[in-house]
C-alpha cells in the first residue's frame, strides 16, 4: 500500500506531463517514469516476473526505438501549436470527454472483489507457476502470439528489402577505386587535408594553406561553404605588420610582448554548427 | 519447485543498511584500483612504467585524478537541454551501483552477529532484474547524447545504445542455457547449483558469447566504437566536464565489474573456490573465505578486458554490428535449441546418451548433405530478366542476370610493371 500512495502521484503526475511537455523527448521521458513505476508496482504485488519483463521490454525495447525516432527528428523540434486539420482540436475534446464519460459509466457499473493477492497463485514460485500456464492453459494462445510477432519481423524486413543493382562495395573495393581514380583522373590518394594546417587558427572553418600561401578549398566541408560562414585566409592576415611590428621591436622579450598580439584575435565564430 | 530465498528480506534495518554502504563502497575502490590497474598492466604491455608517484604503486594515482576531476570547471553548453544533460549521467550512475544488489559476494557468513547471506538481496528474477537495470543505464547514455546538443555527442549516443542493445539480446540469450541447467534465475539459486561443476566448462558456447557480449555491452576496446576517437571525439560525453563527466566514468568502469561479477556468477560457480579446492579443505567455502574467490575471479575478467584493450584494434562499426546480430545471435539461438533438446531428453531419462549421440551425428551429417545439395540448386538457378517496369511503375530496370546477390566479386588484382611491392 505505502508504494501505491507513493507512485501513483508521480504517475499521474508524469503520466499528465506527457500531454502538456512541449518537446517530444521529454514527454518519451516521462512515459518511462509512468512505465518503471508500472513495473515497481507490479513488484510489489508480487509479480517479480512481470516487474523484470515491463521494464526490458516495454522500457528497454519500444520506449528507447521511440526515443531514436524522436532524436533523429531534431535536437530542438517542439510540438507545432498551429492546428493543420480545421476543427481537430475541438473534435479531439468532444472524443476525449466522451471516452471519459464511457469509462466512467462502464467501469462504475462494476464491482470488484476483495483483493486476494498471489499468494496462492505463486504457492510453487512465481515463475514456475506462470510457466506451468503459460505451457498449458495458454499454449495456443501463446503460440499464436509468437507468430503473429515473427509474420510481422519477416513483414518489416520484406518491406525494407531491397534489391541490390550494384555490387556491396567493400573496404578492398573501395582502395582499388582510389588508386584507380589516381591513375586515371590524378584524384588525390591520401585522406582530404585537416582545416586550419599553416594557417592561423585550426578550427572547422578555417581553410588550411597550401604551399603558395593559397587556401585549400578541400579541408572546409561544403556545407560551411554553402552557409557562407568560411573564413578566408587574407581576413586573419590582417594584423600581420601589428605582430611582426611587435615581435621586430622586442625580438628578446619573449612571452610578454607576445600577449597583446593574442589578445586581437577574435575568438572563432562557430556559425550555426551546433546541430 | 519454488527458490527456496526464505533466508533472504530477514534482515535488520542496519544489516541491510550496512549491507548497501559496502556495496558502495567496495564499488568505489574497485573503481579506483581498477583505473590504476588497468593503467599499470596496459603500461607493462607497451614498456612503459605507468603511474607510480603517488602512493605505494602509485596506488593513489586514481584518487587524485578523480579529486581533480571533481574540481574542474563544470561546462553546461549552451545547446543543452539543461535538466535532461544534468539528469542524464546519474541515471548511467544510479543504474550501475543498483546492479551490484542481487549479485552473491558470499554464503550466509556472521555478520556483526547477525547470521546472514553475504548479497544485499535475492529475488526469483534476479538476472532478468539485471537486464532490466543495465536497459535502464543505457538511458543516461542516450539522453546525454542527445541533451548535449552536438552532432559528435549524438552520433555517439545513438552507436552506443544500438550497440548496447544488440549486444543485450546476445547476452541474454546466452543466459538461458544457464536458467535452463539451474532451473532458476535467482543468482543465489544459480551459485549453489555450481557447487560441483561450474556452468562455464558445462555451457562453453554460452560461456563465451556471453564474455563476447560483455566487452559489447560495456562499450570497452576492441568495441568501443561509440567512443572512437578518430571518428566522433568523445562520443557521447563529448560534451560533459568535471563531476558529470566522472559519473559517466564510474559508470563505466562499475558496469565492466557488473559484467564480470555476473559472469562469475553465472559461469565460474559464484564465490565457490576453485580447482575443487573446497574437496580438500571444507572451510575454503564458509565464513569469509568466499570473497577471495569471488573477487579474484571478478579481477581475472577484469585483466581479460585490460588485455583486450592493450592487443586488439577497434572493429568497423558495420562489422561490428553485423557480427553481433548475423554471427552471435544466430549461434545463440541455435545453441539454446539444442541445450533445451538435450535437457528435456536427459531430464524424462528416456534416452541413453548413446543413443543421444547417434541422433546427433546423423543430424549432423543430415544437414551437411543438405548443405552441398541446397547450394548446387541455388546455383543452377538461372533469373530470367525483370521486366523494365513491374506493375507499371516508373522504376529503373534491373541490371542483366537479376539483382545482385551477397557481397561484391572477389578482387582480381593486375599485375602491372609500375607498381612495385613496398607501396602502401
Amino acid at each position: 500500500m505505502i508504494a501505491f500512495w507513493i507512485l501513483a502521484p508521480i504517475m499521474t503526475i508524469a503520466a499528465l506531463g506527457i500531454l502538456f511537455v512541449r518537446k517530444a523527448v521529454h514527454a518519451a521521458l516521462l512515459l518511462a517514469v509512468v512505465m518503471i513505476s508500472l513495473a515497481i508496482l507490479y513488484a510489489a504485488l508480487d509479480a517479480p516476473f512481470l516487474f523484470a519483463v515491463q521494464i526490458i521490454v516495454y522500457t528497454g525495447a519500444i520506449l528507447m526505438l521511440f526515443l531514436f525516432v524522436l532524436m533523429l527528428v531534431g535536437v530542438d523540434a517542439s510540438d507545432s501549436v498551429v492546428e493543420t486539420i480545421r476543427g481537430q482540436r475541438v473534435a479531439a475534446m468532444i472524443g476525449g470527454l466522451l471516452l471519459g464519460l464511457v469509462l466512467v459509466i462502464g467501469l462504475g457499473q462494476i464491482s470488484l472483489g476483495t483483493a486476494v493477492g498471489l499468494d496462492e497463485a505463486n504457492d510453487a514460485g512465481n515463475i514456475q507457476a506462470l510457466a506451468n500456464i503459460l505451457f498449458s492453459h495458454y499454449v495456443f494462445g501463446f503460440e499464436v502470439t509468437s507468430a503473429l510477432l515473427i509474420t510481422a519481423a519477416v513483414g518489416a524486413m520484406v518491406l525494407a528489402h531491397r534489391e541490390r543493382l550494384t555490387p556491396k562495395s567493400t573496404q578492398t573495393s573501395l582502395a582499388a577505386q582510389r588508386v584507380r581514380d589516381y591513375a586515371e583522373k590524378g584524384t588525390h590518394l591520401g585522406p582530404l587535408p585537416t582545416p586550419g594546417v599553416y594557417a592561423r587558427h585550426n578550427a572547422v572553418d578555417t581553410p588550411a594553406l597550401l604551399p603558395d600561401g593559397t587556401p585549400s578549398e578541400a579541408s572546409i566541408s561544403r556545407v560551411l561553404v554553402a552557409r557562407g560562414t568560411v573564413r578566408s585566409a587574407p581576413a586573419l592576415a590582417d594584423d600581420i605588420t601589428v605582430i611582426e611590428g611587435q615581435i621586430g621591436g622586442a625580438p628578446h622579450a619573449g612571452r610578454q610582448s607576445e600577449a597583446p598580439a593574442t589578445t586581437t584575435e577574435t575568438t572563432p565564430a562557430t556559425g550555426g554548427d551546433h546541430q | 519447485m519454488a527458490d527456496d530465498l526464505s533466508m533472504f528480506g530477514q534482515d535488520a534495518w542496519w544489516v541491510i543498511g550496512l549491507k548497501a554502504v559496502f556495496i558502495f563502497l567496495i564499488l568505489v575502490l574497485l573503481t579506483l584500483f581498477n583505473i590504476w590497474w588497468e593503467r599499470r598492466v596496459v603500461a607493462r604491455m607497451q614498456h612503459r612504467i605507468g603511474p607510480n608517484v603517488h602512493g605505494p604503486f602509485g596506488l593513489l594515482q586514481s584518487l587524485a585524478d578523480g579529486v581533480k576531476l571533481a574540481l574542474k570547471e563544470d561546462i553546461v553548453p549552451k545547446a543543452a537541454d539543461k535538466v535532461v544533460f544534468v539528469l542524464a549521467p546519474v541515471i548511467s550512475a544510479t543504474a550501475a551501483f543498483v546492479t551490484f544488489a542481487v549479485i552473491p559476494f558470499g554464503p550466509v557468513v556472521n555478520f556483526f552477529g547477525q547470521e546472514t547471506p553475504l548479497q544485499l538481496t535475492d529475488m526469483p528474477v534476479a538476472v532478468l532484474f539485471v537486464l532490466a537495470i543495465a536497459s535502464v543505464g543505457i538511458y543516461g547514455i542516450v539522453l546525454g547524447g542527445w541533451s548535449s546538443g552536438s552532432t559528435y555527442s549524438l552520433l555517439g549516443g545513438l552507436r552506443s545504445s544500438a550497440q548496447m542493445i544488440s549486444y543485450e539480446v546476445a547476452m541474454g540469450l546466452a543466459l538461458v542455457a544457464v536458467f535452463l541447467y539451474a532451473g532458476s534465475m535467482s543468482t543465489s539459486e544459480i551459485v549453489a547449483a555450481q557447487d560441483d561443476l561450474w556452468f562455464g566448462l558445462i555451457l562453453v558456447p554460452s560461456f563465451v558469447i556471453y564474455m563476447i557480449a560483455m566487452v559489447g555491452e560495456t562499450n570497452r576496446a576492441p568495441f568501443d566504437l561509440p567512443e572512437a576517437e578518430g571518428e566522433l571525439v568523445g562520443g557521447f560525453h563529448t560534451e560533459y566536464s568535471s563531476l558529470k563527466f566522472a559519473l559517466f566514468f564510474l559508470a563505466e568502469y562499475i558496469n565492466m565489474a557488473t559484467v564480470s561479477a555476473l559472469a562469475t556468477t553465472l559461469f565460474l560457480g559464484g564465490w565457490h573456490a576453485p580447482f575443487w579446492i573446497d574437496h580438500a579443505w571444507a572451510g575454503a567455502n564458509e565464513g569469509y573465505w568466499p570473497l577471495l574467490w569471488f573477487f579474484g575471479k571478478i579481477m581475472f575478467f577484469i585483466f581479460l578486458f585490460i588485455w583486450l584493450r592493450g592487443s586488439l584494434p577497434r572493429l568497423r562499426y558495420d562489422q561490428f554490428m553485423a557480427f553481433g546480430w548475423k554471427r552471435l545471435i544466430p549461434i545463440a539461438l541455435v545453441w539454446i535449441v539444442a541445450v533445451a533438446t538435450i535437457r528435456a531428453i536427459s531430464l524424462d531419462g528416456g534416452l541413453d546418451r548413446r543413443y543421444l549421440m547417434i541422433g546427433i551425428g546423423i543430424l549432423a551429417v543430415f544437414f551437411l548433405v543438405l548443405f552441398f545439395i541446397g547450394d548446387r540448386a541455388e546455383a543452377e538457378d538461372t533469373t530470367e530478366p525483370a521486366a523494365a517496369t513491374p506493375g507499371g511503375f516508373p522504376v529503373p530496370p534491373m541490371p542483366t542476370g537479376g539483382p545482385v546477390r551477397g557481397a561484391a566479386q572477389p578482387l582480381t588484382f593486375r599485375t602491372s610493371s609500375t607498381v612495385t611491392g613496398g607501396d602502401a
